[in-house]
């Protein structure tokens, strides 16, 4: 009976798990065994520091690898978990906006590496004799190096919610906690994940710093690729240094291809623009992920749950932005807020300049502000340097569609590889032909962080109108005049984007490029980042304090009296379109 | 329930009055002035006016979503504290969440309400299927045209099941026709009793779509807002535009609109609100002016249009054409009179023009008759070095008027400047100077 048939078939297509099935199922069981065995060594007891716990064998490598991407993905997770609750807070109370923004700037400008000493310290006390202590150290720091530019984005994504659509849920009395689900989450969701994206590139430097960290005495060397490199360096394994670049490589490849870039895929209907657009990104994991059928089958509970979760009323009390009682109640609370704030921030203050005045005396501020301009210089010369030489190629490369299109992912790829990998191969450099470190060592300062002002530049080279460049050529508009006059001011906002995620970076950086070590041999530069390595190095704490914050006091005036008015200014006179 | 008392109202808007933001005390301008009015069950009410005389506020004060300063909305016999049960709306520029699909999209008008998911999935299928969207459930608003898209904004709104349909210029984002599709359909579902809706307050500025839709039309003048006057439509549905009563009507609002406001106070110039400095000025590019004089200075209106028929001709909105008009109006090049626009003498001498004749005309013309221009001007004068910052007109203007409005009328007076070379405007520091570049 033929009917019979073909209804046996379909019903056997459908049940039956499909060839798709089989892959994505192996690729998920995978992913989960390795997580599992990942975290049971995560709360091991601490060895005896003595025992030297890396080895060198290439064969631990993936392990190691294993390690440092759960490290890295655990605190993606707490830097999300922070990123919605800490900007939703600014976003909806005026008050609690006026303290979080501003701490937000500043955390965003401190040099985090510089306090990893203190960070250690404490989760090691907080978990004393077990790894879980050095591993929250780790993620900690991991996570100083995420949150702060998600939050950021969150919450501007909060405060530009489309009117109308904010409307809608008004007029249709969805609670706050809806709201927050159906319209702010997925509102803010394509600039959250790219945001996360370059968190994970941000990430990766500070993993390979915090995995391996002496402070006075202590010494702790989390398996991890971090501590695999930190070992190579002290044996001096030149072999052992390049496998764990190439391991690193490898790592990066797999998270974009399995995780970022099937999410970024998936973001793309979040995107609000009128009619579809032309470039959409592809992702084989995902289509992979479509065309199976149990495991789609398997995520409809998952994906109940989390309907049911959203569509909760919870009717959260209402935070302070829209019911005001009268004007001169909240006026007071105000000043009140304010003298309470300013108050904590007084004490907060006195008690550092305590701390420091314990070992330290006015000859050691000088001399912190000397070193600081000099790293200032350091870092304003080699962007100069990196946009003088990047500039160019990068605006050939982009006006060349068939080039950009190839370069601009090595590009991207390049920003988001750790730099300080590859620094033990300069310092063999350096050490070899007898270099002057105050200038050679400069150069590892920008190595890691020019990639930004190349991709950015590419991409604003890429989206110059085709109309102006015509223009330009109809008018014979050549030489100097077709730089100055048509493509740098054309590429300006995109190259401020670049050179200020740039310039961040290599303030971080300073920190370990100043101060490197190979074996017992030691290569440092005259500056405030060797200045902080030492002191962190030799446990002292007053002058890790003095040089973090001399440096954050310069980031942020640097920030704020350079960059953000040459944003402005771009932003404001020369965004096309 | 609180069930109504039959042919009592549905709802009732009293003294309503709402000031800009931020202006707390009485003498800062208002936005709406006193307007009280009802629906009734039954009906289609269309507030119009242009922009600016604050229907869209007052369409959100009856929805809800904003507060009044003073004066009241009651709904259903209580007076309305927030969004209501019952009150859905319509939104010009459709406002669907891109990332859910129109069955989604329709469902959300259910999230707040505790139905069942099986019951709101039928009833967001039937609402879609009344709307004719048949077959869309499963795409996304970006996939559809905006015709498409303002049906599952109906459907949204529908699915409620309300008392109130709100509509905020529904048709407005749509080309010409698209628009007249969705209006007959509407009015056809309306006609035959299948919208689950009891009445329909709509906002518009196009005075045939009122005509054409509404029972009942409320003519808003600007600044203060207020209920000019209230027209009855009594022809049957469907109404055919080239009927002779239908455009003795659009005729009648065109002239109401045009119509110079009886209680002239001293000094007031024209239609615009405020007086000397603190007059509200609309965008008008001097491409426009000098436009609309070639046009009504030419064949076949040789001096005198009749403005329904201009706008017809130009395909314009009154948005788009009553700010050049009561431009021209106010700057002595042209006189609006009964729904006509005519022009002066200095009005024909301007079209007949060369180039900086006209420009000379237009200069002398703004530092007679607009205050702000001529005040520029004037401060420029007097100071020695002839350079003013921009900043100071600015704030003087939020004395009168909202930030918008004052960022408005300086960008006007900026502009028209320029046009007639009084003064010269430098962007980059933002000043105000007697000298062009050299």
């Amino acid at each position: 009976m033929a009917s019979r048939f073909v209804a046996f078939t379909s019903l056997g297509r459908r049940a039956l798990p499909n060839q798709w099935d089989v892959i994505a199922l192996s690729l998920i069981f995978g992913l989960f065994v390795l997580v599992a065995r990942g975290s049971h060594d995560m709360v091991v007891p601490l060895p005896s520091p003595d025992s030297a716990p890396i080895s060198l064998d290439y064969a631990y490598l993936p392990y190691y690898a294993l390690r440092t991407t759960l490290r890295m993905f655990l605190a993606l997770g707490a830097s999300l978990a922070f990123t919605l609750t800490y900007a939703t807070l600014a976003a909806k109370s005026r008050r609690a906006e006026t303290v979080l923004i501003p701490l937000l700037d500043v955390l965003q400008s401190v040099p985090i590496l510089g306090f990893l000493s203190f960070t250690v310290t404490f989760f090691l006390n907080l978990f004393p004799g077990s790894v879980l202590g050095a591993e929250l150290a780790a993620i900690f720091a991991i996570f100083t190096s995420q949150a702060w530019n998600m939050a950021f984005s969150f919450y501007q994504s909060l405060r530009t919610v489309p009117d109308d659509l904010a409307e809608v849920c008004e007029g249709f009395r969805l609670s706050s906690w809806q709201k927050f689900w159906q319209l702010e989450t997925p509102f803010a969701m394509p600039s959250l994940i790219y945001n996360m994206m370059m968190s994970m590139s941000g990430g990766w430097f500070f993993v390979v710093a915090a995995e391996a960290i002496t402070v006075g005495d202590t010494t702790i060397k989390l398996p991890g690729i971090g501590s695999y490199l930190a070992t190579a360096i002290d044996a001096k394994d030149i072999r052992a240094v390049l496998a764990a670049v190439v391991m690193v490589l490898v790592v990066i490849l797999l998270y974009d291809q399995l995780m970022f870039r099937p999410i970024v895929t998936w973001a793309d209907k979040f995107k609000v623009e009128l009619s579809a657009s032309q470039a959409t990104s592809k992702s084989w994991v995902l289509n992979l992920l479509a065309r199976t059928f149990w495991v789609r089958r398997a995520a409809a509970p998952l994906e109940g749950a989390f309907e049911w979760f959203t569509s909760l009323r919870l009717d959260l009390p209402r935070l302070g932005r829209r019911r005001n009682s009268s004007p001169v109640v909240s006026r007071a609370v105000d000043v009140a807020w304010v003298v309470v704030i300013g108050l904590i921030a007084v004490y907060g203050a006195w008690h550092a300049v305590l701390f420091i005045a314990t070992t330290l005396s006015w000859g050691d501020v000088v001399q912190t502000i000397g070193l600081t301009l000099i790293t200032m210089l350091r870092v304003v010369v080699l962007l100069t340097l990196a946009s003088l030489v990047w500039v160019p190629i990068a605006v050939w490369i982009g006006l060349r569609p068939a080039v950009a299109e190839r370069v601009q992912p090595a590009a991207q790829f390049l920003a988001a590889f750790p730099a300080n990998v590859v620094f033990p191969i300069a310092v063999v450099g350096i050490l070899t032909f007898h270099l002057d470190p105050d200038i050679w060592l400069s150069f590892l300062i920008i190595f890691g962080t020019q990639w930004y002002i190349v991709f950015n530049v590419i991409a604003g080279a890429s989206a110059f109108p085709n109309d102006l460049r015509e223009a330009a050529s109809n008018f014979r508009i050549t030489g100097w005049s077709w730089w100055f006059k048509v493509m740098i001011p054309g590429i300006f906002p995109y190259y401020v984007t670049g050179a200020l995620t740039a310039s961040g970076g290599s303030w971080n950086a300073a920190i370990v490029a100043e101060y490197v070590k190979w074996g017992n041999d030691r290569v440092s530069a005259t500056g405030i980042g060797a200045y902080i390595a030492q002191a962190t190095e030799a446990g002292d704490f007053p002058k890790i304090v003095l040089g973090v914050g001399m440096m954050s006091i310069f980031v942020i005036l640097y920030n704020r009296l350079l960059w953000r008015p040459l944003f402005g200014y771009a932003e404001r006179r020369l965004r096309l379109g | 329930m609180l069930e109504e008392v039959k042919g009592g109202p549905l709802l009732e808007v009293r003294h309503v009055s709402q000031r800009y933001k931020g202006g707390s005390d009485e003498d800062s301008p208002a936005v709406l002035d006193d307007v009280s009015t009802q629906l009734s069950r039954g009906e289609i009410v269309g507030l119009l006016g242009r922009s600016g005389c604050g229907k869209s506020t007052l369409l959100r004060i009856v929805s809800g979503l904003i507060r009044p300063s003073a004066g009241e909305v009651v709904y259903q016999g209580e007076p309305l504290t927030g969004p209501a049960d019952g009150v859905a709306m319509v939104f010009q520029s459709f406002a669907l969440f891109p990332w859910l699909s129109v069955l989604e999209n329709v469902e959300i008008g259910l999230k707040a309400l505790k139905i069942a998911p099986d019951e709101a999935r039928r009833r967001a299928l039937a609402a879609i299927d009344l709307i004719g969207l048949d077959g869309y459930e499963s795409a996304y608003p970006k996939e559809l045209s905006g015709g498409m898209r303002q049906r599952v904004g109906f459907a949204r709104a529908v699915v409620t099941h309300p008392n109130i349909l709100l509509m905020d210029e529904p048709f407005s984002a749509l080309d010409v026709l698209t628009a007249e599709t969705l209006r007959s359909d509407l009015i056809d579902l309306w006609s035959e009793g299948r919208l689950p809706i009891k009445s329909i307050l709509m906002v518009t500025h196009n005075i045939e779509e009122a005509v054409l839709m509404c029972d009942r039309i409320l003519v808003l003048s600007s600044h203060p807002g207020r209920i000019a006057s209230e027209i009855r439509v009594t022809l049957p549905h469907p109404r055919n535009r080239l009927d002779p009563i239908f455009r003795q009507l659009v005729d009648n609002i065109y002239a109401l609109m045009t119509r110079r406001s009886t209680t002239k106070q001293p000094g007031k110039d024209g239609l615009f609100p405020g007086t000397g400095i603190g007059m509200v000025l609309p965008r008008v590019s001097t491409n426009s002016l000098a436009g609309l004089m070639e046009e009504v200075a030419a064949e076949p209106y040789n001096g005198k249009a009749d403005l329904p028929h201009l706008a017809d001709s130009l395909q314009m909105e009154i948005d788009d054409l009553f700010p050049i008009a009561e431009t021209l109006q106010l700057m002595r090049f042209a006189e609006l009179e009964e729904g006509d626009i005519k022009l002066t003498g200095a009005g024909r001498r301007f079209a007949d023009a060369e180039v900086d004749a006209r420009k000379k005309q237009f200069g002398d013309h703004l530092m007679a008759y607009v205050p702000l221009a001529a005040r520029i001007k004037r401060v420029l004068d007097e100071r020695p070095s002839h350079v003013a910052n921009a900043a100071r007109f600015r704030e003087e203007l939020e004395d009168y008027m909202s930030e918008d409005y004052a960022e408005k009328t300086l960008r006007s007076a900026i502009n028209w400047g320029r046009y007639g070379e009084v003064y010269a405007y430098d962007e980059d520091n933002q000043s105000f100077s007697l000298e062009n570049p050299t």
